[in-house]
């Protein structure tokens, strides 16, 4: 599903964002990646949408090798990611139900199979009853529900979040990640971004953490206390 | 227009829909700068419709001018009349002359009088006085003193009078006006560009999150561009549409003003095929900087 093989970035700045980064991802699979602010994880995962390209080693999403990608298959393997952001990102002049209908309608699905797909997604993340609502009328964690539900609404393999919990009060979180969690339980494999420690806590998973640009460890259960040592 | 409506047919009829819609509902989204294009892009061709008229009159005068400067040849007092006016095919055989009339030494007497009027002063003039004459009407007066070269050769012609300072002053004064002419159209046309281009950087930086959410989500970039060349098409469609009643309805009321206050101008008139050629430039220049514009403003966006 993802393979990153001692990758490594340095940015036009100079900045070496990665250095030699090393973890697979299997289908299925639910993983946090952690680690303290600068130490690359928005890198990982701009290289893993394709946003950036990497200086040296080899990306591999959902079997195509991000570094050999022709920009006009990129569309194509971006339908196969779903993304979810610190920052929500909905439109607000459209409403929930548009928001995520827009997803579907700008790859070019039918109409029909909108009013199909999109309530029943909007049920899934338990937003329903605020369809016709704009995101401005939504609490925070109502509208990453939204984003949750975009990112869901063209059937991903693999879903990628970046701190999607980063704006959320501590119940929100959970809300959020126990939501991810039950998506990679449906079968979509889930990589979640994060720094909260309590929260990484309340879940038994692998945890993968990046210091400085390097994978320091790699394991489940485990939260890479980075602070202590 | 038709290739790419036919294209997109092709494509997906529902596709087609979708694009006609967003293109439309974001004209009336961000109605604002929709309407802020279309007036700059209607500004712009009025003042660029009103020069292009203007030009236009003027080179109309200088030509209506330039008709009435023709070459006078005088025939050889030996020949009668008749000799005379069959020299008219020699004269017309020579490059550049677009007709000529035949003045025979009567006529050209009455005319003399006509002119300088007191009948009785000249009652005993004798027309042997006067020469058969013709009046050689030319095709480019940029070459009138070749012409009037080549006349002095055909035989039979004793002597040619032609007026090539006031000839070449004409044609001065033509270079000059068309060039004053293509330099401001030129001029209007890039600040328009320009003002248009960034009109629309403004509309797709206030959609540049759109842009971005629809490139996330895996839009195709044609399929992003397309309800954005929609929308400029439209625009500029309106704008020039715009632009061309408004020049005409001053050019009308500038028409009868010019007919009531001076009558001595000619203004040429809206019929012409001036008007499908101007209509043309206006949608052209429509089209162009409203799809244009758009393509050039949303590039940046669509590199990521
Ligand atoms: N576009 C860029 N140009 C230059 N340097 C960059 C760029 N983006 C990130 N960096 C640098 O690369 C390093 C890693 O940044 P990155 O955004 O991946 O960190 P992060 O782990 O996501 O941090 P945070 O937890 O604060 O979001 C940092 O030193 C950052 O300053
Ligand atoms: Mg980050």
């Amino acid at each position: 599903m993802i393979r990153m093989t001692d990758v490594f970035k340095e940015y036009a700045n100079g900045t070496k964002a990665l250095k030699g980064v090393t973890f697979e991802l299997n289908a299925g699979e639910f993983a946090f990646l952690v680690g303290p602010s600068g130490s690359g994880k928005s890198t990982v995962i701009k290289l893993l949408i394709g946003e950036i390209a990497p200086s040296d080693g080899e990306v591999i999403v959902n079997g195509q090798d991000m570094d050999n990608i022709r920009m006009r298959k990129m569309p194509y393997l971006r339908r196969t990611i779903g993304c979810i952001f610190q920052d929500f990102r909905l439109i607000e002049y459209k409403s929930v139900y548009e928001n995520v209908a827009f997803a579907m309608r700008v790859i070019g699905a039918s109409s029909g199979d909108i009013r199909q797909r999109v309530p029943y997604v909007l049920e899934l993340v338990g937003i329903e009853h605020k369809a016709k609502s704009k995101p401005a009328e939504l609490s925070g964690g109502e509208q990453q529900r939204v984003a949750v539900a975009r990112a869901l609404v063209n059937n991903p393999k693999l879903i990628i979040a970046d701190e999607p919990t980063g704006n959320l009060d501590p119940a929100r979180s959970l809300e959020i990640l126990l939501l991810l969690k039950k998506i990679n339980e449906l079968g979509t494999t889930v990589l979640v971004v994060t720094h909260e420690k309590p929260l990484v806590d309340q879940f038994s998973q692998r945890v993968i953490a990046i210091d400085g640009g390097r994978v320091v460890s790699d394991a489940m259960d485990r939260y890479y206390d980075y602070e202590s040592e | 227009m038709l290739w790419i409506g036919i294209t997109i047919m092709k494509v997906n009829r529902n596709r087609t829909f979708y694009y006609l819609k967003e293109g439309f509902s974001s004209i009336f989204a961000h109605s604002l700068m929709s309407f802020a294009s279309v007036c700059i892009i209607a500004a712009f061709l009025i003042i660029t419709g009103l020069f292009i008229m203007i030009a236009v009159n003027i080179n109309a005068t200088i030509g209506d001018l330039e008709a009435e400067n023709v070459i006078l040849a005088y025939v050889h007092d030996n020949q009668s009349e008749n000799d005379a006016r069959n020299l008219e095919p020699n004269i017309l055989a020579v490059p550049n002359v677009s007709h000529v009339v035949f003045i025979s030494r009567e006529e050209a007497m009455e005319s003399f009088i006509g002119r300088y009027g007191d009948t009785d002063r000249y009652r005993d003039l004798d027309p042997s006085t006067f020469r058969h004459r013709f009046a050689v009407y030319v095709y480019d007066v940029g070459y009138i003193v070749e012409t009037q070269n080549a006349l002095r050769y055909v035989q039979g012609i004793a002597a040619v009078n032609a007026n090539p300072a006031i000839a070449g002053g004409l044609r001065t004064l033509r270079n000059i006006v068309s060039w004053i002419s293509i330099v401001v159209i030129a001029v209007l046309l890039a600040i328009s560009l320009f003002v248009m281009q960034n009109t629309i950087k403004l509309a797709t930086f206030e959609r540049r999150e759109e842009i971005a959410i629809m490139k996330m989500v895996g839009a195709t970039n044609a399929f992003i561009r397309w309800p954005f060349i929609v929308e400029g098409f439209i625009l500029g469609l309106l704008g020039s549409l715009t632009a061309y009643i408004v020049t005409w309805s001053l050019y009308d009321v500038a028409a009868r003003g010019v007919a009531e206050f001076a009558g001595f101008i000619r203004l040429v008139p809206i019929s012409s095929n001036i008007t499908v050629q101007v209509i043309l430039l206006f949608v052209a220049v429509g089209f162009s900087v409203g799809v244009g514009g758009s393509g050039i403003a949303l590039n940046r966006y669509l590199k990521v």
